[in-house]
């Protein structure tokens, strides 16, 4: 996609000029918190939303002039699984079949595949509304895949699931893209980016920030910093202390952090400067550089703790 | 262009599926088609059968008769109106998304979920037939009335459930839909649906003689209680024509504008 942008009636630029590429056959993670434009930007490239400005080609498509080409060529897991609750798990496959032209008995085939693939034949004649919310992703997974797409789209896919779930579409998502499937998926998640991901793009406020392997992220930031639990809460003294040994980073969890020049030599100085300035350290942690590090290198705020800035507009545009 | 159409078609074809399926799993959308005006239909037949001596009341055999033809009318409003609340409760779910996603044409959504509403009107005038029958309703026609009869209110059907989509596209909302309930009630009463036009108070009877539900509900009763009058075929014709013209035009734009916007 070049210069995309999409602003909502208000003003509000939910997509604000992003240019990204994704090569064939790779996981791409589009990294950020609610409000930042993930989603917007994933129902234009799915021809759910019309973009207000530049281009985007999916599977070598344009997706205002070719949108139909497009739609033949992907499948699509949106946030909060958009099932209905009245349906069966395999009534919903077979629709799902149908609505991608297949005839009939090769839809009932391909169900069967499916709910065998993902784990649910024993559950596909029971009613979407019973099954539970890991259960209800790995169908809208299934469902997304009846027409075997070139390239899939997950928006948020373990968002509010428990971690046996997430590791099961982890495990999915995996296989998909061993087996040739480009897929590009949206999470707020920072280990969901790091461990499935072939590259991230950060973005914040409609905009990407950074975007690379999150290897290289990681290595951009280069220095490992140090997490500083505290007895008496004496935040701003070991700030100052700190300061001395390299850059203040937000607190986070209460704890004080420091990104160290030097790295692990300097945790010695460190003890011994909190020491000396009679500030009791209750933990320690020295913490190689992670993509929440990044993150706050390139917004000034932490993606999974609670000091993100209030977004106004997360409601129109998530 | 002749595959892509067929394709079409059997996505409408599954989609109604779905949407009768829908109807019948889930009871808040059932009860308004077949209980209401069911109770309705006892209630109104046990306590005003009298009124068939009014002077001016049609010559009907019983009031069953007459009421017939209202019970099924206040059936397929409320299946429309179902209809509208099931598409806003898709919409609001991000079903309609799963749909949008697909490729095929964006109008067969609508259309999908017409056909539900159309298989839906056609049970209830089964039903309600059925009913009469064996309630003691003669129907004047025969075999070729009752076909006919289904056939108008299968057609208001998708003419009511396309007012019901339109509303669901352009708000989104099932509490907007929901919210119309009662002025279904009121259109109704304000027919000839319940209550012949001629017997009615002023300006009740001046409303009710121009209401297209009016001209609906006697192609739909004349049948039954009389020999078919080409009048009351053509008028019933043209107003679920016009109805169904309209509501499906403003489906159409409410489903161009939601693309376009977004929502």
């Amino acid at each position: 996609m070049r210069a995309l942008e999409r602003t909502f009636s208000g003003g509000v630029h939910a997509v604000d000029g992003v240019d990204l590429e994704v090569a064939e056959g790779e996981i791409y993670a589009f990294l950020g918190p609610n409000g930042a434009g993930k989603t917007t930007t994933v129902r234009v490239l799915t021809t759910l939303l019309r973009p207000t400005g530049g281009e985007a080609r999916v599977a070598g498509h344009d997706v205002v002039t070719e949108a139909g080409a497009v739609r033949e060529a992907i499948g699509v897991a949106l946030q909060e699984a958009a099932l209905d609750p009245l349906m069966t798990g395999r009534e919903l496959i077979r629709l799902q079949a149908t609505l991608h032209g297949m005839p009939a008995s090769a839809g009932a085939e391909r169900a069967d595949a499916l709910l065998d693939r993902v784990g649910l034949e024993a559950a596909a004649e029971r009613r979407v509304g019973t099954y539970s919310g890991g259960m209800q992703r790995r169908l809208d997974l299934a469902s997304a895949l009846v027409h075997e797409p070139r390239v899939l789209f997950l928006d948020e896919p373990t968002t509010g699931l428990d971690p046996v779930s997430r590791k099961t579409i982890w495990e999915e998502v995996e296989k998909l893209n061993r087996d040739g499937t480009t897929v590009f998926l949206t999470t707020q998640y920072l280990e969901e980016a790091d461990k499935l991901a072939n590259r991230v793009g950060i973005i914040d406020a409609g905009k990407i920030v950074a975007e690379d392997t999150p290897a290289s992220l990681k290595a951009e930031i280069g220095r490992p910093h140090l997490e500083i639990g505290l007895v008496d809460g004496a935040a701003s003294r070991a700030e100052q202390v700190c300061a001395a040994f390299g850059r203040p980073m937000p607190e986070k969890d209460g704890k004080v952090l420091v990104e160290l020049e030097r790295g692990a030599a300097d945790v010695a100085q460190v003890v011994r400067a909190l020491d000396e300035a009679d500030i009791l350290v209750e933990s320690l942690d020295l913490v190689q550089p992670t993509l929440d590090d990044v993150f706050v290198a390139k917004t000034g705020y932490h993606l999974e703790g609670d000091d993100e800035p209030e977004s106004g507009e997360e409601a129109i545009v998530e | 262009m002749i595959a892509r159409l067929l394709l079409n078609l059997r996505v409408v074809a599954a989609l109604g599926r779905r949407s009768v399926r829908q109807t019948f799993r889930r009871p808040q959308l059932f009860a308004p088609i077949i209980i209401f005006p069911l109770l309705l239909l006892a209630i109104q037949t046990g306590g005003a059968a009298g009124a068939v001596d009014l002077p001016g009341f049609p010559r009907v055999n019983g009031f069953l008769d007459f009421m017939l033809a209202g019970a099924m009318i206040q059936s397929t409003l409320l299946a429309g109106n179902s209809g509208g609340i099931a598409l806003a409760v898709d919409i609001e779910m991000g079903f309609t998304d799963r749909l949008l996603a697909a490729p095929i044409s964006r109008f067969a959504i609508v259309l999908g979920r017409l056909a539900g509403t159309a298989a839906l009107g056609a049970f209830s005038a089964l039903f309600f037939l059925a009913v009469g029958l064996v309630f003691g309703v003669q129907i004047e026609e025969g075999v070729l009335g009752a076909a006919l009869m289904v056939a108008f209110v299968t057609l208001s059907a998708i003419a009511f459930g396309g007012l019901g989509a339109a509303i669901a596209l352009r708000t989104g909302r099932a509490s907007v839909v929901q919210g119309l309930f009662p002025l279904v009630f009121v259109i109704l009463f304000l027919s000839s649906a319940f209550f012949p036009v001629g017997l009615m108070l002023e300006p009740a009877a001046t409303v009710a003689e121009y209401n297209p539900l009016s001209f609906i509900v006697e192609g739909i009763r004349d049948p039954v209680i009389s020999t078919l009058s080409g009048e009351a075929f053509w008028k019933a014709l043209a107003a679920i024509t016009a109805i169904a013209g309209l509501s499906l035009g403003l489906s159409g734009l409410a489903l161009r504008r939601r693309l376009r916007t977004g929502g």
